[in-house]
């Protein structure tokens, strides 16, 4: 066997702050090493280190790169470029920015190919990778194909000049669960295929044991853990890739006993000008539960989440609080049901205004509902920042100066200065690194039993939704496909959708990918 | 010293001189001291005018009239436009449509072309000037404005506001104009600048302040014919107006790198 | 219908909207003027038998829209009646100044977009470097300058003392090419002058934002040669930004000669209009303030158009 890439030592740094340091690793030829990390661990500058890129502002301070049997530090530019123009690829996250739209899929994917005949090799890539009418499929511009394809398309790319070493970065992160099975398959498969060595970088602890032979973790830029996969997921020595192998396993919180629904939605028809998003959608949710509203992109969850709260008026059906219909706007709804009905939205930044402090932010509730002010609203104020686990001090901050999980706590915050009785939380951790995710679940819960608040919870997260949803409610196309308590559900689904959907969520068990694409798959 | 603190003297300079020109000018603006494009002298520190007018007392006296003008245009114009373009990104539906088909009706004439045909009209008087140049100017800061509204009325805190009951006035001062803040400023600052420059052409042109009074262009008009003969007194009001802009448009541009606002907004 | 041919469509609709929006404010202004075309024309002494006839003539006692609509049918064959002050047609005055103006124009931008393109690209491969910097700073200036004073910088240098071009660009029908050279040389300078500063600045941003995109690094990723990055990957994508920003530089060329046709004397539609103005010579205001629109939308329309032309994500449905 020989060594593809070997790293020592290495420290990069960006306007005089380390991005990465102290970073060692090998990689031989055929074996696939996975890099996992929190974001700005540096995974990707990493990545892009190893086949000699540096990002504008970055430089190497120390170490060496030995990238097959060249030190890339002693490389002249043009030489690094002929490198990565013959013998190394890079897979990007988002493809549809990846590719250049003025050019068609064809001639981008074959640009470095020596082989006269481009339009062979790209049917031939085109084939490989399953991709529709492989004989025409290059044709099309960027813009033409759906995100999966196109997803499909770069890793062609990637091939096309027959690499030794391709760097995949983040590779499926923004595809579906259901399409990115068929992509993780298809990237194990080419890579074998190619006998290649591969660097697959990724934040999901599951797919990267699917992908890899070996697991380097990283934090803060630093190598935390290196081993083998088995052994990182299954006796994992440091306390950090501890807590990560834990973030995924974890039971269904128990059933709770049936109760009168606090909050119920009753055949909800929902959509915008002519176009039919959401139909016939009816739930309910008890005090002190969790009801997870689970599907892919598209599936309307969020639209039921948005009606729920008041934002857009159903065309039929009505939702209904303790029985009682609310005015289907929230303009139209009395101030007493908005303080009773709280929403918290998916991506903090956007969802706090960056001029305000956090007193003015969580404050606002306070005097506007409460009528509070004085020593009682500073109390007040103070009980609020303890119930999120947020340092006093940073009242008079601005969201800016905040980490991710932060802000989604301060938001947690405003939507309880209102003491509601129900929280609808939309994809509230999906853009949080996992233990942040953790963090925020374990607050909602025990918020939500010292408050007995109900919680409408929509996700795509299947293990999210396992360890902290009472019910779950599975919805297709605009409609719920299976609805019942989570350990049911999950446990012996009734709907062919429900196991497709069920099939497709990563695990971290051993030969899990190869089953999933089997049980996919129709015969 | 930085560019910006440069301008910002130089814009400090400007007004204070336009402020006081009554008391700093050695000649009142109409009395005839000197001969018509005589050289400058101890008595005319610019020399004459076409008809033997002090060139420095009136040069005061037109930067007294630009800076008023384009003041009194800019802050019509900003409290219009920035509330239309606030109201129509909140609002959206018809308000929003009506405005906008207007705007871009509007914009598809060329402005200069517009307030000339208006004046023409109309007749040239300082009320149908400022008003004109009213109009103009309150599309200008709609057209920026309102996209630029139109990005923090999507945002996910104005929907909070929304589900929390808050009224469109609270929505606009605490949550849409602070965000707004930086882009407002600069903006008033280049629709200033170019309210100074489009007075000054209009009045060049014939169609803006009437003769015996002259702002900065109505004086490069006054005196254009001194150039084919060599003589400068066109060029020193036009200088002036050059200043202005450069002060105002220094002082923008720094604020607009201090703030880190988006470039493609600006001029 | 595909998308592109319902954008084409929409797209004419708002300029022609535009336009017929604009004849009415120009025909409904003049209508309401006190005093009539007919005292316009006749002057303050006229007799009223004199006037009640040339009123009849000029269909003065006719409801608002039906006048405005034989205005509009009529100056669709290019009739924009008699001008006030010279009592000539007006199309025939218009014509051969309209030209003058277009070649001014036009030569403005011959000059304008390659020089001003040129210096934008340069600005954005340089960002936040030297020649950035100064590209900016001069842009700024120019931004500043008012045209006037241009114009006449060039004349006190380059025809007063220097003496190789004429203060005053006069043109004739008989002007031969040199002439038209000497007569243009400084108007043309002091166009670039005006237009350059948006011009450079429109571009850097486009190129800026491009050189910025995922592409481009993964093209520089992929390991191509710098040329290669920015001739196959960033420059094409350019195109359709570049060619707006063009036709959208010679639409301001269009506003931009008015100034400079009065400084320069030079015989255009914006000195036209300029002297209408001046003898309150309505139809000539309204007919010009017309063509000047005209001119002025279809160029944007071009500019939009073949933008989307350029551009395989808005020419080609998803």
């Amino acid at each position: 066997m020989s060594e593809v890439l070997h790293v020592e030592g290495l420290r990069i740094e960006a306007r005089g702050a380390p991005i990465l340091d102290g970073i060692a690793l090998s990689l031989q030829k055929g074996k696939v090493l996975g890099l996992i990390g929190e974001s700005g661990a540096g995974k990707s500058t990493l990545g892009l280190a190893a086949i000699g890129y540096l990002k504008a502002g970055c430089a190497v301070t120390a170490g060496t790169v030995r990238l097959l049997g060249q030190d890339l530090g002693q490389q002249s530019p043009e030489a690094l470029r002929a490198l990565r123009r013959q013998r190394i690829s890079y897979v990007a996250q988002s493809a549809a920015a990846a590719f250049n739209p003025f050019w068609r899929l064809e001639r981008q994917v074959t640009e470095l190919a020596v082989t006269p005949d481009r339009r062979a090799l790209a049917r031939d890539l085109f084939a490989r990778l399953h991709l529709p009418e492989p004989e025409v499929f290059g044709r099309r511009y960027p813009h033409q194909v759906s995100g999966g394809q196109l997803q499909r398309a770069m890793i062609a790319m990637a091939l096309a000049n027959r690499p030794e070493l391709v760097v995949f970065d983040e590779p499926t992160t923004a595809l579906d669960v259901t399409t990115q099975v068929e992509v993780l398959a298809q990237i194990r498969q080419v890579v074998a295929e190619q006998g290649c060595a591969a660097l697959y970088i990724t934040h999901d602890l599951a797919v990267v044991a699917q992908m890899a032979d070996d697991i380097l973790v990283l934090r803060h830029g630093r190598m935390v853990e290196q081993g083998a996969v088995r052994q990182i997921v299954e006796a994992p020595r440091t306390e950090y890739a501890r807590a990560l192998v834990a973030h995924r396993s974890g039971s269904a919180p128990p059933e709770a006993a049936e109760s009168a629904p606090l909050l119920a939605a009753v055949g909800l028809e929902l959509g915008y000008g002519r176009k039919v998003i959401v139909q016939e959608v009816s739930l309910a949710v008890p005090r002190g539960q969790v009801l997870a509203i689970v599907g892919e992109s598209g599936s309307g969850k969020t639209t039921v989440a948005r009606a729920l709260a008041g934002l857009i008026a159903p065309r039929t059906g009505s939702v209904r609080l303790e029985g009682r219909a609310l005015a289907p706007l929230v303009e139209g709804r009395s101030a007493e049901d908005r303080r009773r009905l709280q929403f918290i939205h998916q991506l903090p930044d956007v969802a706090l205004n960056p001029r305000h402090p956090l007193r003015e932010i969580i404050g606002r509730p306070l005097t506007l509902f409460h009528g509070l002010s004085g020593a009682a609203f500073q109390t007040r104020l103070a009980a609020l920042m303890a119930d999120v686990e947020l340092p006093v001090a940073l009242l008079d901050r601005v969201p800016g100066a905040l980490s991710g999980g932060q802000k989604q706590r301060v938001c947690i915050a405003r939507a309880l200065a209102a003491e509601p009785d129900l929280l609808i939380c939309d994809e509230i951790t999906s853009a949080l690194d996992p233990l942040v995710e953790d963090g925020i679940l374990a607050l909602l819960q025990r918020l939500m039993q010292s408050r007995s608040l109900g919680i409408v919870f929509i996700t795509h997260n299947l293990g999210l939704t396992r360890r902290f949803a009472h019910r779950v409610a599975v919805m297709e196309r605009g409609r719920i496909v299976e609805e019942g308590a989570t350990g049911t559900v999950f446990e012996a689904p009734a709907q062919p959708y429900t196991r497709r959907l069920l099939a497709a969520a990563p695990q971290m068990r051993a030969g899990w990918l190869t089953e999933a694409i089997g049980s996919l798959r129709p015969e | 010293m930085t560019r910006a603190t440069l301008s910002a003297v130089l814009l400090a300079v400007l007004v204070l001189v336009a402020l006081t020109a009554p008391w700093i000018a050695p000649h009142p603006p109409s009395s005839v001291v000197t001969g018509a494009f005589a050289d400058p002298s101890a008595q005319a520190w610019l020399g004459g005018d076409s008809i033997g007018r002090d060139l420095f007392s009136r040069t005061l006296f037109g930067l007294r009239h630009t800076l008023g003008i384009a003041l009194a245009v800019t802050v019509g114009a900003a409290l219009l436009g920035i509330t239309l373009a606030l109201v129509a990104a909140i609002r959206r539906g018809w308000l929003d449509m009506v405005l906008g088909r207007l705007v871009d009706t509007l914009m598809a004439v060329p402005q200069i072309i517009f307030a000339l045909m208006v004046l023409a009209v109309l007749g040239v008087s300082l009320p149908t000037l400022i008003g004109t140049m009213i109009v103009l100017e309150t599309t200008l800061f709609f057209r920026v404005l309102r996209p630029a509204a139109g990005d923090v009325a999507a945002m996910d805190y104005l929907e909070v506001a929304r589900l929390r009951g808050e009224g469109l006035a609270w929505t606009l001062r605490r949550e849409v104009l602070p965000v707004l803040m930086p882009t407002v400023l600069a903006e008033i600052g280049i629709r200033f600048a170019f309210a100074a420059l489009f007075i000054s052409s209009l009045s060049f042109l014939g169609a803006g302040i009437q003769p015996p009074d002259a702002d900065l262009g109505g004086l490069v008009r006054e005196n254009a014919l001194a150039i084919t003969v060599g003589k400068l007194a066109p060029l020193v009001p036009a200088f002036v107006i050059a200043l202005i802009a450069i002060a105002v448009n220094g002082v923008v541009d720094g604020f607009v790198r201090r703030h880190a606002i988006r470039p493609e907004l600006l001029p | 219908m595909s998308r592109f041919s319902r954008y084409l469509m929409a797209r004419i609709a708002a300029s022609v909207l535009a336009i017929v929006a604009v004849s009415m404010i120009v025909f409904i202004g003049t209508a309401l003027l006190p005093g009539d075309a007919a005292q316009a024309i006749l002057g303050q002494e006229a007799t009223p038998q004199a006037l009640e006839e040339l009123r009849n003539q000029l269909g003065l006692h006719l409801p608002l829209w039906q006048r405005y609509l034989a205005w509009v049918l009529a100056a669709l064959q290019g009739d924009f009646g008699v001008s006030f002050s010279s009592g000539r047609p007006v199309i025939d005055l218009i014509l051969p100044r309209l030209a003058n103006s277009l070649i001014l124009a036009g030569a403005g931008a011959a000059v304008t977009v390659p020089l001003a393109v040129g210096l934008g690209i340069l600005s954005a491969l340089y960002r936040d470097r030297w020649p950035d910097r100064a590209i900016g700073t001069i842009s700024m200036l120019l931004l500043s300058l008012p045209t006037f004073l241009t114009g006449y910088l060039l004349i006190k240098i380059f025809a007063v003392e220097l003496g190789w071009f004429p203060a005053l660009s006069m043109v004739r029908r008989s002007t031969d090419l040199m002439g038209w050279i000497r007569a243009l040389t400084l108007p043309v300078i002091a166009l670039t002058f005006v237009a350059s500063a948006h011009t450079m600045r429109l571009t850097r941003t486009a190129i800026v934002a491009i050189l910025s995109s995922d592409y481009v690094m993964m093209a520089e990723i992929k390991g191509l040669s710098p040329a290669r990055v920015i001739l196959r990957h960033a420059l094409p994508n350019a195109l359709s930004p570049v060619i707006s920003i063009a036709m959208l530089t010679f639409a301001y060329m269009i506003v931009g000669v008015v100034v400079i046709e009065v400084v320069f004397s030079y015989a255009g539609l914006g000195k036209l209009i300029i002297d209408a103005v001046g003898y309150r010579d309505l139809p000539m205001v309204a007919a010009c303030g017309v063509v000047f629109s005209v001119v002025f939308v279809s160029l944007n329309l071009a500019a939009d158009v073949l933008a989307m032309l350029a551009n395989p994500r808005l020419r080609l449905a998803a």
